[in-house]
């Protein structure tokens, strides 16, 4: 039963599957553990970005090429859902538009941009996705009438998910909106991720490794690798697209910030690389360890910062606002160290 | 290629001289680009400041731009991180200014120039000595593997930003342009920004300075050599890795010359200034086909002048309709405007 | 095999996870012309290649002039006195004749007698001398290519299939610049699939099949042994005769 919902890709480490049964586990009972904001705040936003980087390591990992667009279809996916229910009103039926809408969009414009720029080099993709991301966001910040500009748009969900207290259950308390929003963006994140499983362990995820592997020889071997390529970028566009909503459903808010800045393209490589390109449950990893860190590491760093005041340089090194330098150099360590993360790391025993 | 039958060759009978064909059809584009701008921006005289801004701003581009290029052509190696290097040099730049600030605020043409001078000097060696240490730690151990390449210069390129932060303050600083230079001068109705024409004589002197070391010095012939085959390079007897490492350090130091140039032409400086620019350089080395120092010259300019003639007509997608640019030109030429042979 | 020039003792290289030389053996003598035979993809231009460090062998002993180097960078063994005209030739397109001749004299300005002697045997190169090499015909480039490696005064040539494609009046052409260049004490080592080329210039034949030297002897004496042709060079050998 667990063999065929993980498609038979099992997590071959016993630390491992301790690790991602206790997140699994956390994240079900998240609203129930945690009574306070944040903490189901950061459980969502690990549902949100699990997503997001089992997606991107599909295409970084399993295809072997890199994208520096997939916060626009992080965005598309925020902005569809957003602004839909910002201008149609908070319906499902006008998320569901929004959410489709942005789905075409998203996959019209990977299919381009793939058509494009994967078809003379791969590193041509890297370059002109870092562009037209770029001109993406730009884009979305200065139509400041439709997209809310740089301040974004705050909107309202449908009214199921808004509802104070709908029941009272024994032992748990009031079931409100709120967390019947969390678990439909956890289950909605779970039955993702369980597809992205499938998709790399299915024939066409075969066939996208060997291609990563020796692109001509898959060439030779008879497949299309520019079909192959391009379908891999619309299935990863699609599902960045769909975290996008999740996140949008969450928060209540789509801006520039949250999903389309360059920081954001930065944190997803990073999760990915930590994690372990190409195992899929990196991005399990990834993004938790990630996630959690981000919101207390910097704390922890604070602290530091302040105990080392006296001294020269190092407050600054340690200030909170620094985190990403550390994330930068444990980046391009683990890169040349341990290029497949975590979860390689894990395997290995 | 031309792949003509080898029997016209044969010793005695004498043979065709094959046309030298020089393709002239991408230079037209700047004046076409031009020529269509001009009926949208209507008045002349915008028009003419707008194609000199324009002439400016895309020296500046090409002088960032060549040095990825052509790392770029020679060995296969595209460093996301190139825009710290514009960003440490801009920084490096600021703070010989500091101490400077008496020979910039003086009216004097010759003070003014000295200090700017020194300050790109000491840039350039700043971005140089980075480079070629950033070479030797980041990009060394990834040759030949396209995707850690990518990640890892992208890492490089987080923990430069950081540090500089961490050195100089994450505030935006000014950079103020010496007193000489401000201003501008006027040709009739025509204002044209003195600092503009200045880079664009800094641009243009770069860009001769490149093709005469390229066209006429033995290191010339060997970069543009390798840029087609690496190999043959070799096992002609020539150590490519040390032409290698010239090249990314003549790249770094040209980041660090047009880091500099451009944080005058905004006057200030954030750590983000390299990301910013580096998304136009990125359009324009493929626009201009990788590794042809050519068509990055006339990549930089048609760039500069579609930024600058929709940055007036539709500021809003200044950078979108570069995008379109992009397009436009690989649907022409999937390789760029100037593809390199045997590539 | 006192007097080679250059031997190979169990060269092993692996391309990839590709075994492709699986102990190749042979010695090449001082001052004539080895020919390598054999099947296409029996691993003739990956012994070319592996000589001049362009794939590394992964086993075995390569000694040139007393040295071994096997394992050397490609440019050291190229200052070490071998010049190479690669199966694609390799010419610098982007350059003109006159460029590319500068780069392949690396001691300083090209010759000018050798060169005289050069245009002597290829005198499209004088005509075509500032033109860029990428206007060249397929010949032309050969010549350029050949050219190049002999510019300079090298103990050994190596040769990857020069009349692949090439017209036979070019072909009488390389014949007698490479019959002169013997004559000049240089050592070539060609590979090649042209039979009647092979056998015009040939002092010793070496014949290859599945990464592995299957034959020696004199070229003289397989270019009488129809049957061992047949045998060991199969339908190659028929489309070419």
């Amino acid at each position: 039963m667990i063999k065929t919902l993980l498609s038979g890709d099992l997590p071959r480490s016993r630390l491992l599957s301790g690790l991602l049964v206790l997140i699994l586990a956390t994240l079900a009972a998240a609203p129930l553990l945690f009574p306070g904001a944040q903490a189901i705040n950061t459980a969502a936003k690990i549902c949100v970005f699990v997503v997001l980087v089992a997606s991107y390591d599909l295409l970084l990992g399993y295809t072997g090429i890199v994208s520096f667009a997939h916060t626009m279809f992080y965005g598309l996916g925020g902005y569809g859902v957003g602004l839909a229910l910002y201008s149609w009103g908070p319906t499902w039926a006008s998320a569901l538009a929004g959410l489709t809408i942005a789905l075409f969009a998203g996959l019209a414009l990977a299919f381009l941009i793939g058509l494009f720029s994967l078809r003379v080099r791969a590193i041509f993709f890297a370059m002109v996705t870092l562009a037209v991301a770029s001109a993406f966001a730009i884009l979305a910040a200065q139509l400041s009438s439709f997209t809310g500009g740089e301040d974004g748009r705050s909107f309202r969900i449908p009214e199921l998910l808004r509802a104070d207290a709908l029941i009272e259950l024994p032992f748990v308390g009031p079931i409100t909106g709120r967390t019947i929003t969390y678990y439909v963006v956890f289950l909605s994140a779970l039955a993702s991720f369980l597809g992205a499983l499938r998709i790399v362990n299915s024939p066409f995820g075969r066939v996208l490794q060997a291609i990563r592997e020796n692109d001509f020889r898959a060439e030779a071997l008879g497949y299309r690798t520019i079909f192959y390529r391009t379908s891999a970028n619309c299935l990863a566009a699609g599902m960045a697209v769909f975290a996008g909503a999740l996140n949008s459903l969450w928060f209540r808010y789509t801006g520039p910030d949250t999903t389309l800045s360059f920081a954001i393209m930065l944190d997803i490589l990073l999760m990915v690389v930590i994690g372990g390109m190409g195992t899929m449950y990196g991005a399990v990893i990834g993004a938790t360890l990630f996630i959690v860190a981000q919101n207390y590491l910097q704390k922890l760093m604070g602290a530091a910062a302040k105990s080392t005041e006296a001294l020269p340089l190092l407050p600054h090194l340690l200030h909170p606002d620094r985190w990403l330098l550390w994330l930068g150099v444990l980046f391009v360590l683990s890169v040349y160290f341990f290029p497949t993360g975590i979860v390689g790391k894990l395997r290995q025993g | 290629m031309v792949e003509q039958d080898g029997a016209t060759a044969a010793g005695g009978a004498p043979e065709p001289i094959p046309a030298h064909r020089a393709d002239y059809l991408p230079i037209l584009l700047v004046p076409l680009l031009a020529a269509v701008a001009l009926p949208l921006i209507a008045n002349p005289v915008t028009w003419i400041t707008l194609t000199i801004a324009a002439l400016a701003m895309g020296m500046m581009i090409f002088v960032i731009a060549s040095g990825l290029t052509l790392v770029f052509g020679l060995m296969d190696v595209l460093n996301f991180g190139h825009g710290a290097f514009i960003a440490i040099g801009a920084y490096l730049a600021m703070t010989t200014l500091i101490p400077l600030a008496d020979w910039i605020q003086a009216d004097q043409l010759a003070l003014n120039l000295a200090a700017l001078g020194l300050a790109i000097l000491v840039a350039m060696a700043g971005t140089s000595v980075i480079g070629w240490a950033f070479e030797r730690v980041i990009i060394m151990p990834v040759y030949g593997q396209h995707l850690k390449q990518i990640l890892i210069t992208t890492g490089g390129l987080i923990v430069a930003e950081q540090l500089i932060h961490v050195f100089w303050g994450g505030d935006q600083k000014p950079m103020p342009l010496p007193t000489a230079l401000r201003g501008a001068i006027t040709i009739g109705d025509v204002a044209v920004e003195k600092y503009r024409l200045l880079a664009m004589v800094v641009g243009l002197a770069v860009f001769v300075a490149m093709l005469l070391v390229l066209n006429r010095t033995k290191l010339g012939l060997l970069v543009r050599a390798g840029v087609e085959n690496r190999e043959m390079v070799e096992a002609l007897g020539y150590r490519i890795r040390r032409l290698f490492v010239a090249v990314f350090v003549a790249g770094s130091a040209l980041a660090g010359l047009g880091g500099t140039l451009w944080a005058l032409y905004r006057e200030t400086l954030t750590a983000g200034i390299g990301s910013e620019v580096i998304v136009l350089v990125f359009i324009v080395i493929i626009i201009g086909g990788l590794g042809s120092i050519g068509g990055c010259f006339l990549a930089s300019v048609l760039v500069a002048q579609v930024a600058n003639y929709t940055g007036y007509l539709a500021p809003k997608v200044a950078l979108a309709s570069n995008i379109l640019l992009m397009v436009i030109i690989l649907m022409w030429r999937p390789q760029g405007l100037y593809a390199v042979v045997g590539r | 095999m006192a007097d080679a020039l250059l031997t190979l003792e169990g060269v092993h290289t692996h391309i990839g996870q590709y075994h492709i030389l699986q102990g190749v053996d042979f010695a090449v003598p001082r001052g004539a012309m080895t020919v390598l035979l054999g099947r296409n993809g029996a691993g003739k231009s990956t012994t070319l290649r592996t000589i001049m460090g362009l794939w590394k062998p992964s086993r075995g002993k390569i000694t040139f002039e007393g040295r071994e180097i096997g394992g050397w960078a490609t440019p050291d063994i190229a200052r070490a006195g071998i010049g190479y005209v690669p199966e694609t030739m390799g010419v610098f397109a982007d350059l003109t004749v006159r460029e590319n001749m500068i780069l392949a004299a690396r001691a300083g300005a090209p010759d000018a007698a050798r060169l005289e002697w050069i245009f002597g045997f290829f005198p499209a190169l004088k005509r075509f001398w500032t033109h860029p090499a990428g206007v060249l015909s397929g010949g032309q480039k050969q010549m350029l290519s050949i050219a190049r490696a002999i510019i300079e005064p090298r103990p050994l040539i190596l040769i990857d299939e020069p009349t692949k494609g090439i017209a036979p009046a070019i072909i009488d052409n390389m014949i007698s610049a490479f019959d002169e260049l013997k004559r000049g004490a240089t050592t070539l080592l060609l590979v090649e699939q042209n039979f009647r080329f092979a056998e015009a210039l040939g002092d010793h034949a070496v014949v290859m099949d599945d990464g592995r030297i299957v034959h020696r002897e004199t070229m003289a004496a397989l270019a009488a042994d129809t049957a061992t042709q047949t045998r060991l060079l199969g339908l190659s050998l028929e489309a070419h005769g």
